[in-house]
């Protein structure tokens, strides 16, 4: 089955004549019709993917299946952000990344599910029904990004892309055992991606391995003078940092004393995560939790979840005003239920109807500056920082259900991260032998380090037996 | 903080969302049990603690001000989309009203 190939192999593969477009195709449509309709990963794929991939075959990507979320807008293929506002929309321009991805000759297989306009943890909130953890499918796969992990867990397709505000590359990725990658905000274009938390962002690969979310991330990552707030800085090739060891590596471990997290089997496995670095070479450090700003401790990530649901839902109500479904787009009674209480709480959270001393958004933005503080002062002691991705496996269908804040709750030990704005990578740590489901380990960097994450990520990756 | 049903359904007139009664209801209690959540916002130390927009420190960015005609859509294109339409203009809502 050519379709479980990781996108390394399967380009060296392709490269060396050794198999076939049309038998990875053939394979890859084989597993689609088999598992597409239980798991409901695609909401739109594209009938002639194999007549483009052999018009790219010579280029970098050889006309490589791509998944795609369906937040980034495709041209020739509907866009809907799983939201019936969207229903049947047609982009009429592409969104950078996956222009880049078109240029180097990879094809956008399909559109997957997500959680609507993004709004979520589970993808379970998408209008068009949720999508099952293909590990076990009584299991939510995460989210927002669920379909485009699920995507590449199910071997639907060869790699995928996906978008984090906070979690929604990592968590899915962790819940569905595979690696998701979210690069520092500003290293991947925003252009033509469905708007939701603008100033945190970040479009980002899912892939088997560390290796093929080094290759995209090469592809993906750069200065576009269409996103003003992409960065100038050179991109690495980010695929010699697979060469690296993490030798002279130092480590801290976030989180895992905290009340919540300290007895989880998470806590553990990142504890023996730490012990394997040290293993390796690294020099591994506990840091302890603080409630406020305090020198070589981590801000507790409770506040993180307060500051990201004001700042999260104010750009939600901004962004997500444009759909007057005059240009295009049904009008705004179409929007879901979880659509309607973010931009609602979003609007709450921009005005004073309460009369309060301060504005509560103004608040969050300070707590926001504390964060970014504490992650300098840590970065300029430690390469890297690692936590659970999740505090939890896959929770089970349904679990979402009454609950407005159960997003924020799975991804609370990223969420600070992403509001800083720096970068992380979910590689998967554990597997319950029982339920066949998945932990991933959180791995975060300082701005613009994505090359340490990579080195570490595949060093552990090749070294964690599970 | 406590929202009412009162503010919840000017907040939705402000969103230009309709919404029922009982989904008024449904949204007040989310809402309420989300600022329970949000209120530890609150006892963190934020003294001297300049509120923080954005995370990549770049400061005006510029480009030349020169006309793309390759990414400009055309008159078809841009009107492709919507649902309402007359004689190459989109229709929108009446917002004047006759006094």
């Amino acid at each position: 089955m050519l379709n479980t190939l990781t996108l390394k192999k399967a380009l060296t593969l392709l490269e060396k004549k050794e198999i076939s477009l049309d038998d990875l195709y053939h394979d890859l449509w084989k597993v689609y019709e088999e598992k597409n309709q239980l798991l409901n990963v695609y909401l739109s794929v594209d009938k002639d993917a194999l007549k483009k991939a052999k018009e790219n075959e010579n280029k970098p990507l050889k006309g490589i299946p791509i998944a795609v979320k369906d937040n980034f807008l495709t041209v020739g293929l509907p866009t809907t952000a799983s939201s019936k506002v969207l229903d049947g929309y047609l982009p009429q321009y592409e969104s950078t990344v996956t222009k880049k991805i078109k240029e180097a000759g990879g094809v956008v297989f399909g559109k997957t599910n997500m959680d609507a306009w993004a709004h979520g943890s589970s993808t379970e909130t998408s209008d068009y029904g949720p999508t099952k953890n293909p590990r076990n499918p009584k299991f939510l796969p995460g989210g927002s990004s669920g379909g485009s992990a699920a995507a590449v867990a199910s071997d639907m397709a060869i790699a995928s892309l996906g978008t984090e505000t906070a979690g929604s590359i990592r968590q899915p990725a962790a819940w569905c055992g595979v690696v998701g990658l979210k690069p520092t905000y500003g290293r991947v274009s925003r252009y033509g991606i469905i708007a939701m938390g603008s100033s945190l962002d970040s479009p980002g690969p899912i892939t088997k391995t560390v290796e093929d979310s080094a290759i995209l991330l090469n592809i993906i990552a750069g200065k576009d003078k269409k996103d003003a707030t992409t960065s100038e800085k050179e991109v690495p090739d980010y695929t010699l940092a697979l060469k690296k060891d993490i030798k002279n590596f130092k480590i801290g471990i976030v989180y895992i004393d905290h009340p919540q997290i300290k007895s989880t089997l998470a806590a553990q496995k990142t504890l023996e995560a730490g012990k394997l670095f040290e293993k390796l070479g690294a020099k591994v450090d506990l840091i302890s939790t603080s409630k406020n700003l305090e020198k070589d401790k981590v801000l507790s990530h409770e506040h993180a979840i307060a500051v990201y649901t004001i700042v999260q839902r104010a750009e939600v109500s901004s962004n997500l005003a444009r759909y007057d479904g005059i240009r295009y787009s049904n009008p705004r009674k179409y929007f879901g239920h979880e659509a309607k209480n973010r931009i609602m709480l979003g609007i709450f959270g921009l005005s004073n109807f309460l009369q309060q001393e301060e504005l509560v958004y103004k608040t969050a933005q300070k707590v926001r500056a504390l964060y970014i503080k504490n992650f300098k002062q840590l970065f300029s002691k430690y390469d890297l920082l690692i936590s659970p991705t999740s505090p939890s496996f896959a929770l089970p269908l349904g679990a979402t259900s009454g609950d407005p804040m159960f997003g924020e709750l799975q991804d609370m030990l990223v969420e600070p991260s992403s509001l800083a704005g720096i970068c992380g990578i979910s590689v998967p740590m554990y597997k319950d032998a029982k339920t066949n489901l998945y932990l991933g380990l959180n791995i975060m960097a300082d701005y613009f380090q994505e090359e340490k994450l990579i080195t570490a990520a595949n060093i552990y990756e090749l070294n964690n037996k599970i | 903080m406590k929202l009412d049903k009162t503010l919840v359904l000017k907040i939705a007139s402000l969103a230009k969302i309709p919404i029922s009664e009982k989904e008024a209801d449904e949204l007040l209690s989310g809402f309420n049990k989300t600022l329970e959540v949000i209120d530890n916002l609150f006892s963190v130390d934020v003294k001297n603690i300049e509120p923080l927009y954005q995370t990549t420190f770049l400061e005006n960015v510029f480009r030349e001000d020169i006309v793309d005609e390759k990414s400009m859509l055309s008159q078809d294109e841009a009107l492709r989309e919507a649902k309402n339409k007359y004689n190459g203009y989109f229709v929108v809502d009446q917002v004047l009203e006759e006094d």
